[in-house]
């Protein structure tokens, strides 16, 4: 009955609206844009956070990165007396960190080499990480090929290397290289895995595999090169020292990560007085990161937002006009027995029927206009959900807010004065 | 148009009585419609309406206007009354008061034993939806709807189906000999026929009372005579019928007359 009732006002609402085909879609437009206008931006503020936090994510949010760092003060004063600097994480600094927090889960050293590698005919210059099997536990990625490294390889120091994607490329080496040779300075290595690695990020974190070509086991590393490393470059020599050049830390809980981070950074500046380190937490980068596509998200929506203000007040002036114009119905309609609830509901429906078909074609236009958006910038856009019921949702209500005033205006017509109306 | 006198033989239209299956019903003993009207016959002769130092009173600037300076009416039911006089005299008023558009600033005004004064605005608007039918000089019919669909109007707000609905509104349309036009829309139409829409209208919700305000002030003379034999038709079918009319020629359709001057009644002619 009830159900009825709307519906005879919904086709009666929809009749007066196409009476005015033209007024009613201009009135439409203003809610087609405005919606259009709140899903496209919040599709380009989506797209642009999820780029960030992908990224970030990438590192690992449990995860603490140390990493070695040769101080600018340091760099000077080194230079003058001696010709190798010493600097950076030691293997001391490792073993400190898992003695002392109970938060933590792995600690995961890393040493960095840079090495001719020849496979077959190929030879590249290869970035090579000496890392422990802990590594793949922290740095999730997918397995191409073969295996990763195990700890039955830390413990019988076996020549064995990890290839990552980049450095397969590098020497064009395909799946089937599992077991196949690979020379690094005087010494052989087999190949027994590929794994995928994250290239490098735009938003300033790099995820920690991104410049690695190949991994070897720490201990291998240690032994088969020392920890002085000699660049060669025009006509002089530089040599510095350093025994790690990264420790990633896992905390088991998220919860206690920044804790850990802060107890990390004071440890390590009580060792390691002269800061020739960087402590990085992708936790409280994805936190900020968070914050700022917020803020971002707040900004496009609140300009987005006044268009569908505009819009709303658009469909409040025709309905207002369409009052003035439509005093005699009112009061025909009263003067018959329709209560001023029944006229209030009928230029609602109007209203909300005009601003949700808006919104309607809005949520179509809108995806639209990412599209555009991505297609003429290049910047990711993504639709979500929430941003489609949001839009049609927030349609519905301009419909009921700026409808209402026109329709407690009609209801509150005299009847008699509305009869008189011409 | 088709309308000229005399009145029932326009097109389409049927001989009225007939239509309800009561023939050789006497004046005033007919059926209102198809739907229940025992009331109108169980109750004939007592008072329909009362109107007790009825006041209803403008404010002007600083000054105050009587448009209603105290009346005592008593009119019956299935009464046919013309309300005359000069303009300014008060009888729109008492129409407007009468049709519960209006509220007296004082005194008592029972419709069917019911003090109107006792009711709020939804309550007046329901007692309007099934109490009193209203005709008006200029029509008022809703231009965008079809000539169904305004006599559906008060079938719409009883909250009635559609197609039970719709049906009655053929029916009546068909009883004020509009049965060919019903998906016409008003402004197809001529005066005549524009205002046998507006009392097909007036009779959907089968009210005992019907309020007809200069119901031939638009038309000529042809076309009144033939509103004015519909609506007498009307009452003898039981419906009482209150109008108001400047024209002598047009109240001496109805039973009796009410004059009105300066917001009382002057002078009451029964059985004119």
């Amino acid at each position: 009955m009830q159900f009825n009732k709307l519906w005879r006002m919904l086709r009666l609402g929809v009749k007066s609206l196409l009476l005015h085909k033209l007024r009613s879609s201009l009135t439409m437009l203003g809610v087609v844009f405005g919606v259009g206008a709140v899903v496209a931006m919040l599709a380009v503020g989506e797209g642009a956070s999820r780029k960030a936090l992908d990224e970030i994510k990438a590192l690992g949010s449990n995860n603490i990165m140390l990493t070695s760092k040769q101080n600018a003060d340091n760099q000077a004063a080194a230079g003058s007396r001696s010709m190798v600097k010493f600097y950076g994480l030691k293997y001391d600094d490792e073993k400190r960190i898992r003695g002392t927090f109970s938060t933590v889960e792995h600690t995961v050293p890393t040493k960095d080499l840079r090495k001719n590698a020849f496979f077959g005919e190929r030879s590249a210059e290869l970035r090579i990480v000496g890392t422990t099997p802990q590594w793949f536990e922290l740095v999730v990625r997918d397995v191409v090929a073969g295996r990763v490294l195990l700890e039955r390889d830390m413990f019988t120091a076996s020549n064995v290397c990890v290839l990552t994607e980049s450095g397969a490329r590098k020497l064009l080496a395909a799946t089937s290289v599992i077991g196949e040779p690979l020379q690094v300075g005087s010494d052989v290595y087999e190949v027994i895995g590929i794994v995928r690695n994250e290239p490098g990020g735009t938003s300033g974190a790099r995820t920690p595999d991104s410049e690695v070509d190949a991994y070897i086991p720490i201990n291998v590393a240690k032994e088969r090169y020392s920890d002085l490393m000699i660049r060669r470059a025009s006509g002089s020599f530089q040599a510095e020292q350093v025994e790690l050049h990264r420790i990633l830390v896992s905390v088991k809980n998220i919860d206690d990560v920044e804790d850990t981070a802060a107890g990390l950074n004071r440890m390590m500046t009580l060792f390691h007085p002269e800061g020739d380190y960087e402590l990085f937490v992708p936790l409280a980068v994805l936190r900020a990161a968070r914050a700022q596509a917020n803020i971002w998200k707040w900004t496009l929506f609140s300009i987005a937002a006044i268009s569908l203000l505009v819009g709303g007040i658009g469909i409040m002036n025709i309905m207002l006009a369409s009052v003035t114009e439509r005093t005699r119905e009112i009061g025909i309609r009263r003067a018959i027995g329709a209560k001023k609830n029944q006229i209030i509901t009928q230029f609602l429906v109007e209203t909300v029927v005009l601003s949700a078909s808006g919104g309607f074609i809005g949520t179509i236009v809108g995806p639209a206009i990412a599209q555009v958006i991505t297609f003429m910038s290049g910047i990711d856009t993504i639709v979500p959900l929430y941003s489609i019921v949001l839009a049609v949702g927030i349609s519905m209500s301009i419909g009921i807010v700026f409808g209402l005033y026109p329709a407690v205006r009609a209801a509150n017509l005299d009847p008699i004065d509305a009869l008189r109306h011409d | 148009m088709t309308d000229r006198v005399p009145p029932t033989t326009e097109a389409g239209a049927p001989d009225l009585p007939d239509t309800h299956g009561t023939p050789a019903a006497p004046p005033g003993q007919g059926h209102a419609t198809g739907a229940d009207s025992t009331a109108a016959e169980t109750d004939r002769g007592g008072a329909l309406i009362e109107l007790t130092d009825l006041r209803k009173i403008y404010q002007m600037g600083d000054q105050q206007v009587h448009a209603l300076a105290g009346v005592n009416l008593e009119l019956g039911r299935g009464e046919f009354w013309a309300i005359m006089g000069a303009s300014g005299s008060g009888k729109s008023t008492m129409l407007n008061v009468l049709g519960c558009l209006d509220r007296p600033t004082s005194g008592r005004y029972r419709l069917e034993g019911q003090d109107v004064a006792e009711l709020d605005d939804d309550a007046l608007s329901e007692f309007r939806l099934r109490h009193l039918g209203f005709i008006f000089q200029s029509f008022n019919l809703i231009p965008q709807l079809t000539v169904r669909e305004n006599i559906e109007l008060p079938l719409f707000y009883l909250g009635w189906e559609a197609d039970r609905s719709a049906a009655h509104a053929a029916k009546i349309a068909e009883r004020v000999g509009l049965g060919d036009r019903i998906e016409h829309r008003p402004n197809e139409l001529s005066g005549g026929q524009q205002q046998r829409v507006a009392v097909a209208r007036s009779l959907a919700n089968d009210p005992p009372v019907l309020l007809a305000d200069e119901p031939t002030g638009n038309l000529d003379t042809a076309t009144s005579g033939q509103i004015m034999a519909l609506l007498k038709e009307l009452n003898q079918q039981g419906k009482t019928i209150i109008m108001v009319t400047h024209e002598r020629d047009i109240a001496a359709h109805a039973q009796h007359h009410m004059h009105m001057r300066d917001g009382i009644v002057d002078r009451i002619v029964r059985d004119a």
